[in-house]
C-alpha cells in the first residue's frame, strides 16, 4: 500500500475539481482545434489535388493557366474566348492523343452549371485516385434532350431519372432567359465524387446547339421559333466549344504535345498540365491554411497558459498541503515532481479528450461537409504526424509547468514545515 | 541556547511561552532549518553537516511529527494519511512491513475504529484527526517523535487520555518523545520536564 506520488497528485487534482475540469476542457478544446485545422488542411489539400485525375492536358483559348483551370474544372469564372470546333477536332486525330473530351460551358440550371460534352466524359474523366465516374442511377445521355446530373444537383433539387428540367441561358442565379421551349429529361444521376462534377448538369454537345438554334448573340432571334420536335432537321454539329480535356497515348509525350499546341499557328490556344496548375493554385490558397494553422497553435498556447495560471493560483491554497508533505519527509524535489506530474497528467488527459472530441465532431459534421463543400473528412483517431503534434503539446505543457513547479519548490524551501495558513 | 540533550527512549516535556523559540528549535531538530553556529546532533548525526536532501531523508527516516493543527491532508483517507511517511521513507516502509497491517494495528492501539480509515481526513472529528496524526507520526517506528502542542484543541480529560496513549505507543516502538506544550498540568506524566526559557537564560548568563 505504499502510496505512489501520482496517487497524491490524483487525489489533489480531484480535490480541486472545478478549476481542474475547466482547465482540462480548455486544453481539450485547443487540441481539438489544432488537430481539426491540421486535418482539414490535409483533407482539403488532398481533395483539391484529387479534383481531376487521369487527364494529361486541358486545352482552351489562350488566357492564363489558372484561369483556364478555374473555368474548365472548377466552374469558376467564364472563358473569355471559345475555341473553334475544327481545331479541337484536329487535335482529336493527333497521333499522340488517346482521347479527347470537349466541354461547352455557358448555360445553367437553377444555379448549377450546364456542361455540354460527349459520352466520352463518363468513360475518361476520373477523380480522386484515378476513380472513374459511376452512375448512382440511370445511364448516360443518348438523345438530344437527355441530361445527366451530378450528385449534388440530384440531392438538392430532388431529381431522379425521368425528371423534366429546363436550362437557362447564362450562368449563375441571374440567368433569366430560359430555354423553356426545349425541356430535357434526366436519364442518369452520377455517384458522389466530392468534385465540381457533383454540381454539374451534363448534356450532349448537340443539345447545346439545339437550344441555341433560334438564338443569336445571347438572345432569342425575334419572330423565330424552332420547336423541339423539329431540331432534328438542323445540323447540330458544334461550331465552337469552351475547352477540352485530353488524354495521351503515352504520358512521356505530354510536354512535347503541350508545346506543339501552345506554339501552333492560327487561333491562339493554351494547353496546361492540370496537376502543375493545381499545385500553383494551391500555393495561392495555401497561405490561408498556414495562417489558420498559426492561429490554432496560438489557441494551444492560450490553453497551456490557462493550465499554468490554474496551477500558479492553486499554489497559495496548496502551500499548507506542500508544507505538510515536507514535514513528512518530502524533499523539495518531490514537491517539484508532484507539480510536474500534475500538469503532465492534465495535458495528456486534455490531449486524449481533445482527440475523442475531434473524432466525435468529425463523425458529426463529415456528411454535411461532404454535401455542402465537397470536402471529404474521414473520422479517424490519430495518425503519426498528429501524434507528433500531441507530443509537442505535452512537451510544451511540461516546459510551461516548470514555472509553477519552481515556485512550489521555492515555497517549500522557504516555508519548511511551518504551516502558514 | 546553552545545551540541550534528549536521551534515547526518553520522554521529555518541553514548555515555554510563545516566542521563546520552540518552533525554531523544532525546525532545527527536524532539519528544515540549518544551524548557523554551534553543534546539533540528532541520533548521533551532526545535522548541520548534512546537505538539504540528506536532511530531508534523515527527517523522513527518523522523525515523526505531530502538529498543533494535526495537518492531515484533508482529501486523503485516514489510512492514506497514516501511511504517508512510508511514501517518503523507504526505511520506515521497510520497518512497517505490511503497511496496511501496520496502519490497522496503530489505528487499533489508538482507538480508531476500522470503519473510519477509509473516510477522508476532513470528515473526522478533532479527536479522531489527532489520533490519525499520532498514528502517522508513529508508523514505521521513528527513533524520535516530536509533538508540537498537540493537545491544545482538546478538553482537559481528553488531553490526559491522549498523552497516555502517545506515551504508551512511543514506549512500544522504542521512540524518544519530545513533547512541546505550555500546559504544565501534563508535565507530571513525562520522565523529565524542561523549560525553554531556562535553557535560554542559562546561555545568556556568564559561564
Amino acid at each position: 500500500m505504499r502510496l505512489p506520488l501520482w496517487h497524491l497528485t490524483l487525489a489533489s487534482v480531484r480535490n480541486r475539481g472545478l478549476a481542474t475540469v475547466l482547465t482540462l476542457v480548455a486544453i481539450a478544446l485547443s487540441v481539438t482545434l489544432l488537430l481539426g485545422v491540421e486535418r482539414l488542411r490535409n483533407d482539403a489539400r488532398s481533395s483539391f489535388a484529387n479534383t481531376l485525375s487521369g487527364t494529361d492536358l486541358i486545352v482552351g483559348a489562350r488566357s492564363g493557366a489558372v484561369q483556364l483551370l478555374l473555368y474548365s474544372v472548377f466552374h469558376i469564372g467564364d472563358a473569355t474566348h471559345d475555341v473553334s470546333w475544327s481545331r479541337i477536332d484536329a487535335l482529336r486525330t493527333h497521333k499522340d492523343v488517346a482521347w479527347l473530351v470537349p466541354l461547352s460551358l455557358g448555360d445553367s440550371h437553377r444555379g448549377f452549371r450546364v456542361v455540354g460534352t460527349t459520352a466520352d466524359f463518363f468513360a475518361h474523366v476520373q477523380t480522386g485516385n484515378r476513380q472513374p465516374l459511376r452512375f448512382a442511377a440511370g445511364r448516360a445521355f443518348e438523345g438530344v434532350f437527355d441530361a445527366v446530373v451530378g450528385a449534388d444537383v440530384a440531392a438538392r433539387l430532388g431529381y431522379a431519372p425521368g425528371a423534366k428540367i429546363v436550362l437557362s441561358h447564362g450562368a449563375g442565379e441571374f440567368a433569366a432567359a430560359e430555354h423553356a421551349d426545349k425541356p430535357f429529361t434526366v436519364t442518369g444521376v452520377l455517384a458522389r465524387t466530392g468534385t465540381p462534377v457533383d454540381r454539374s448538369v451534363l448534356v450532349g454537345l448537340a443539345a447545346i446547339e439545339a437550344i441555341h438554334l433560334d438564338w443569336q448573340g445571347g438572345s432569342r432571334i425575334p419572330g423565330v421559333e424552332i420547336p423541339a420536335q423539329f431540331v432534328g432537321k438542323f445540323d447540330l454539329s458544334p461550331n465552337r466549344v469552351t475547352a477540352a480535356l485530353v488524354g495521351l497515348e503515352r504520358r512521356a509525350t505530354v510536354f512535347r504535345v503541350q508545346r506543339e499546341i501552345n506554339t501552333s499557328d492560327g487561333e491562339p490556344l493554351l494547353a496546361i498540365l492540370p496537376g502543375v496548375t493545381l499545385d500553383e493554385l494551391w500555393r495561392v490558397v495555401g497561405v490561408v491554411e498556414r495562417v489558420l494553422l498559426a492561429v490554432s497553435a496560438f489557441v494551444v498556447a492560450v490553453g497551456l497558459a490557462g493550465l499554468v495560471a490554474t496551477l500558479v493560483s492553486s499554489l497559495s491554497a496548496r502551500r499548507r498541503e506542500l508544507a505538510i508533505l515536507r514535514a513528512l519527509g518530502a524533499g523539495p524535489g518531490d514537491v517539484f515532481v508532484l507539480l510536474m506530474t500534475e500538469s503532465v497528467l492534465l495535458a495528456v488527459a486534455g490531449c486524449v479528450l481533445g482527440v475523442v472530441g475531434l473524432w466525435a465532431l468529425s463523425a458529426g459534421i463529415a456528411p454535411w461537409l461532404m454535401a455542402e463543400h465537397g470536402v471529404q473528412l474521414v473520422p479517424r483517431f490519430v495518425d503519426q504526424s498528429e501524434l507528433v503534434w500531441l507530443a509537442g503539446v505535452v512537451a510544451a505543457a511540461l516546459l510551461a509547468s516548470v514555472i509553477p513547479a519552481w515556485r512550489a519548490y521555492r515555497y517549500s524551501l522557504a516555508d519548511g514545515m511551518t504551516v502558514r495558513m | 541556547m546553552a545545551g540541550f540533550t534528549l536521551s534515547a527512549g526518553e520522554r521529555l516535556f518541553l514548555h515555554g511561552p510563545s516566542g521563546s523559540g520552540k518552533t525554531t528549535l523544532l525546525s532545527l531538530i527536524g532539519g528544515v532549518l540549518r544551524a548557523d553556529a554551534g553543534s546539533l546532533q540528532v541520533l548521533g548525526t551532526e545535522l548541520s553537516a548534512l546537505s538539504g536532501p540528506r536532511r530531508d531523508r534523515f527527517r523522513a527516516d527518523h522523525i515523526g511529527f505531530i502538529f498543533q493543527q494535526f495537518n492531515l491532508i484533508p482529501y486523503l483517507s485516514a489510512a492514506d494519511n497514516i501511511a504517508l511517511p512510508c511514501r517518503f521513507s523507504p526505511l520506515r516502509a521497510q520497518r512497517a512491513g505490511d503497511v496496511a497491517a501496520a496502519v490497522a494495528r496503530l489505528a487499533g492501539h489508538l482507538d480508531l475504529p476500522t470503519g473510519l480509515l477509509a473516510r477522508p481526513a476532513a470528515e473526522l472529528s478533532v479527536g479522531q484527526q489527532q489520533r490519525v496524526a499520532a498514528a502517522r507520526a508513529l508508523i514505521g517506528g521513528p527513533a524520535l517523535v516530536i509533538a508540537d502542542e498537540p493537545t491544545s484543541a482538546l478538553d482537559a480529560a481528553r488531553q490526559a487520555a491522549f498523552v497516555d496513549l502517545l506515551l504508551n505507543e512511543c514506549a512500544a516502538v522504542g521512540a524518544s518523545l519530545l513533547f512541546v506544550s505550555h500546559d504544565l498540568r501534563l508535565a507530571g506524566r513525562f520522565d523529565r520536564s524542561v523549560a525553554l526559557g531556562e535553557i535560554n537564560a542559562a546561555a545568556e548568563a556568564p559561564a
